[in-house]
């Protein structure tokens, strides 16, 4: 064995000793790679959170805005999804655990704890609701057609009427192209609404045909389309099989982000339809970069492929997506974030998102972990957001 | 240092902490197992309520497919918010106790006549609090 | 300044067709493939005519002869990659028989030929028993120095049914190569069949990262604190992003997965290496340094040509480092690794 191999990483031993390289002090035998109490950035610009998780009190809530059939059929055959790959979470409901109203009723259930530990707390503009209430997950389509339709109404009468800061997703049956572009067109010209919500573990993978129908909808409203963590599919979390923890099914998402990126833009659906735009949440970031580098270099030499692919896959990439903030990226050394900013190139695409009440919640002063110039401040917190929704 | 009332002993029994705000601070003290423990109630993460979280164990295990062993049951506090355990009787944290800690405070118990004047009222004075004779007290120790 | 001698970690031996086979096989898998309609294994994961499966003036399946005339110039040593899916024959037993024929005609063609080659044991990872018994057989012999598996599997290689290949490996010293490729039947995402092979392609890279998530967190380097681990021909790029990902996970999941002691990324960098090909380099050479500083990448990688499957060009990546950088990535990285 070499001196250079034995003196940074020994595979013999199992424990590694000092690392030279990144700054990972190793000296406590579980090193990390925060170090202090974390940086407090100024809360001087306006907030608009673009991650909001609410969800119906009882299903009893739910049936009161299903039409009378469906509810007997919600009474009796209840949600009907992918299961079998049930990754018991580490918290309830994945959520923060002072985020229980004193009911009992689920976390994001309750406008006014919402409102006292997240719009006033934090003096939010504006929050985006994006409720993961399963009916895109439905495989009975036509009930989850009626399950979106239920959950639209629900955002309107309960959410954007008596709060005014809120906005609304339009919740859509996405396995269904048709189903979902009719559910777009009845609320696309509603001002309260400001994306249709998709989650990131689809049945297909995003750039096929049969999702279509619903680009073809979102474009005619001006409607960007967004894709949030989660989901069950059907299919393992991986290309290569069913792990066992949560911790991979959490910590994976992002390789489904990455699927899904991979397939909107090979699969020509930019090309098709050149003003649609796509926001993804709860994704992290740092994963984009390198999967660019690699898309890039695959078109250069399989492009011939998909020729209608016309223009590096980056250059599509950077034209069509918006990227949330949350889960923060936390690199080993605050230099990394801002090398990684460098590499993302996408300062006016990045969207400040809490994920309320989420456990992984990113708190707006304390999100970033190393302080950012105020024109950066003023752009991820509230501006990108701003233009991209037309607030 | 300033003492600070915080609390009459049989108001936190084992296992129950109560959150006060005290010198212009959140500190949340806990009873574990007749011992009695102060932490400031800011994760050093993102500043989440770190003393709203629940009291656990930490969970450990030699190797994969092996035994798990369950240790310290109700010592450790899991932060509400992304989860990081603490444990209770030192601040440290799991993942980084070297450098990853929350402050903890001194706590003593004191009776009626072993409080000296120069104590600091606690939160109780707002709560039109006396002190009595027959009660001990949960006396936190904070700097400056 | 002269180039240090290298060592290649990735080059291809591919088995021709079928037929190669036939002297190795048993009597009664030779009929049978004979009267049957078997042609081999039907991964789809190298199509011969694609741009990258071979490049200009080299064959998809090159012989010894044009290995030692087009990959082998200063090259001390070569790690040969046999891409031969057994793994996607469901027949467990064929593909326990056409392993040890793949074996066989590795040494007979390849390293009793070649002196500076060594191989990789093809197993029949879709049943670690079986693959555990072909590592015994190889085990001993000093031209093998790694256990190939593709990193596409029916389940993630974190998980404990995959131990019998791991103990018989770490027992004979070897490491486990995990290569691009494979087909173990469910779909190649997290969410579902795409329509293409580049987005096959471009999407291999996130199947090294679950598998990299699978075998910290699972605890496979706990279980076996020898385990060596090469990702081959899965880009590299992407390892900052991860260990940052899966450390901070871990702090608030640790009790998941409590035989995790330490943070994921200290068992990446202990445990595993990665070549250097494809290296889907950014085309700021500042942002590759950036990289490979974030992940000591200096330690971590392997040179790699790949042949003769065609990437970009790794001037970018060597042109970055010190002379003492380079002699590590070129050759004592690997010497070190694979015991050579
Ligand atoms: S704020 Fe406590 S773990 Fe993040």
């Amino acid at each position: 064995m070499t001196a250079q191999f034995g003196s940074t990483a020994s595979v013999e031993s199992g424990p590694v000793t000092k690392d030279q390289t990144n700054g990972h002090g190793a000296n406590s035998p579980v090193s990390s790679v925060q170090q202090a109490p974390r940086y407090r950035a100024p809360l001087d610009t306006a907030i608009i959170d673009t991650d909001i998780h609410i969800y119906f009190p009882t299903q009893d809530a739910l049936r009161s805005y299903l039409d009378e059939s469906w509810q007997d059929y919600h009474r009796t055959f209840g949600q009907r999804g992918f299961d079998g790959s049930h990754y018991p979470r580490a918290m309830p409901n994945a959520a923060r655990h002072d985020a229980w109203p004193d009911d009992g009723t689920p976390p994001g259930s309750n406008l006014p704890l919402l409102q006292k530990q997240l719009l006033d707390e934090w003096n939010i503009e504006v929050g985006v609701l994006n409720p993961l209430v399963g009916a895109g997950e439905q495989r009975n389509l036509a009930f989850g057609a009626a399950f979106a339709r239920a959950t639209n109404e629900w955002q309107v009468a309960e959410w954007l009427d008596p709060e005014p800061r809120l906005r609304a997703s339009i919740i859509v049956p996405w396995e269904d192209g048709e189903l979902s572009a009719a559910e777009i067109d009845r609320w696309g010209s509603h001002p309260g609404f400001v994306h249709a919500l998709l989650i990131a573990r689809t049945k297909e993978p995003l750039g096929r045909r049969k999702y279509w129908p619903m680009y073809e909808a979102a474009c005619r409203h001006d409607i960007p389309i967004a894709i949030h963590f989660g989901g069950a599919a059907g299919v393992p979390i991986t290309g290569s099989g069913y792990p066992n923890h949560y911790i991979e099914d959490h910590g994976g998402m992002p390789q489904t982000f990455q699927a899904q990126v991979i397939s909107l833009i090979f699969e020509g659906v930019l090309q098709q339809f050149p003003t649609l735009k796509f926001v993804l949440i709860e994704g992290g970031f740092a994963w984009i970069p390198p999967m660019l580098w690699r898309m890039d270099s695959a078109w250069r030499k399989l492009g011939s492929e998909v020729p209608h692919v016309t223009e590096p896959p980056s250059q599509l990439f950077r034209r069509h997506f918006w990227v949330s903030t949350q889960p923060m990226e936390e690199p080993f050394k605050p230099d990394q974030f801002r090398q990684l900013l460098g590499q993302l190139d996408l300062d006016d695409r990045l969207l400040f998102a809490t994920d309320y009440p989420h456990w992984d919640f990113d708190a707006p002063d304390r999100a970033f972990p190393v302080p950012l110039d105020k024109e950066r401040r003023r752009k991820f917190m509230a501006e990108n957001a701003r233009a991209l929704y037309k607030l | 240092m300033a003492k600070h009332i915080v609390a009459t002993v049989d108001e936190i029994p084992p296992g129950e902490r109560k959150v006060v705000e005290v010198g212009g601070r959140s500190i949340g003290v806990f009873n574990i197992k007749g011992e009695f423990y102060a932490l400031r109630n800011i994760c050093p993460h993102q500043g989440g309520p770190l003393c709203e979280g629940r009291l656990t164990g930490f969970v450990m295990a030699d190797k994969p497919g092996g035994e798990y062993r369950y240790e310290r049951r109700g010592e450790i506090l899991r932060c509400p918010w992304h989860g990081w355990e603490y444990d209770v009787t030192t601040g440290q944290s799991w993942v980084d106790p070297a450098s990853v800690r929350t402050r903890s405070y001194d706590v003593e118990i004191a009776t009626a006549e072993d409080l000296p004047s120069t104590y600091q009222p606690g939160p109780y004075t707002a709560e039109t609090f006396e002190v009595s004779v027959d009660q001990e007290y949960v006396i936190v120790e904070l700097p400056g | 300044m002269p180039d240090p001698t290298r060592i290649d970690c990735d080059i291809h031996n591919e088995i021709p067709n079928l037929e190669t086979l036939y002297p190795y096989l048993p009597d009664h898998w030779l009929d049978y493939c004979r009267e049957s309609a078997f042609n081999g294994p039907d991964a789809a994961d190298y199509p011969e005519s694609v741009p990258t499966t071979a490049r200009e003036g080299s064959s998809a399946k090159p012989d010894l002869a044009e290995v030692q005339n087009c990959a082998m110039q200063d090259v001390e040593i070569g790690i040969l990659n046999c891409a031969y899916r057994v793994q996607s024959v469901r027949n467990e037993d064929l593909a326990a028989s056409l392993a040890t024929a793949v074996n066989q005609w590795q040494v007979e063609h390849w390293l009793e030929k070649e002196p500076r080659l060594r191989a990789s044991i093809v197993v029949p990872s879709h049943n670690p028993a079986l693959a555990a018994k072909e590592i015994e057989r190889w085990g001993d012999h000093p031209g093998f120095v790694q256990v190939i598996l593709p990193v596409r599997a029916e389940a993630p290689y974190g998980n404990r049914r995959y131990d019998p290949i791991y103990s018989a490996a770490v027992k004979r010293g070897l490491a486990i190569g995990i290569h691009y490729g494979g087909a173990p039947g469910h779909p190649p995402t997290p969410t579902g069949w795409p329509s293409y092979f580049i987005e096959d392609y471009a999407g291999m890279a996130q199947i090294f990262q679950s598998q990299v998530i699978s075998l910290v967190c699972e605890g496979a380097f706990e279980r076996f604190p020898a385990l060596r681990v090469a990702l081959i021909e899965g880009g590299f790029t992407w390892l900052p992003s991860l260990m940052w990902r899966i450390d901070k996970e871990w702090k608030g999941l640790r009790h998941n997965t409590p035989y995790v002691r330490r943070p994921p990324s200290e068992y990446m960098r202990a445990h595993l290496r990665l070549t250097i090909q494809p290296l889907d380099a950014p085309p700021n050479p500042l942002h590759l340094a950036q990289i490979l500083d974030q992940c000591g990448a200096e330690d971590l990688l392997l040179y790699a040509s790949d042949y003769p499957h065609c990437h970009d060009d790794q001037d970018i990546l060597l042109d970055l480092l010190t002379a003492d950088q380079r002699e590590k990535i070129c050759s004592a990285n690997a010497r070190a690794f694979y015991r050579l």
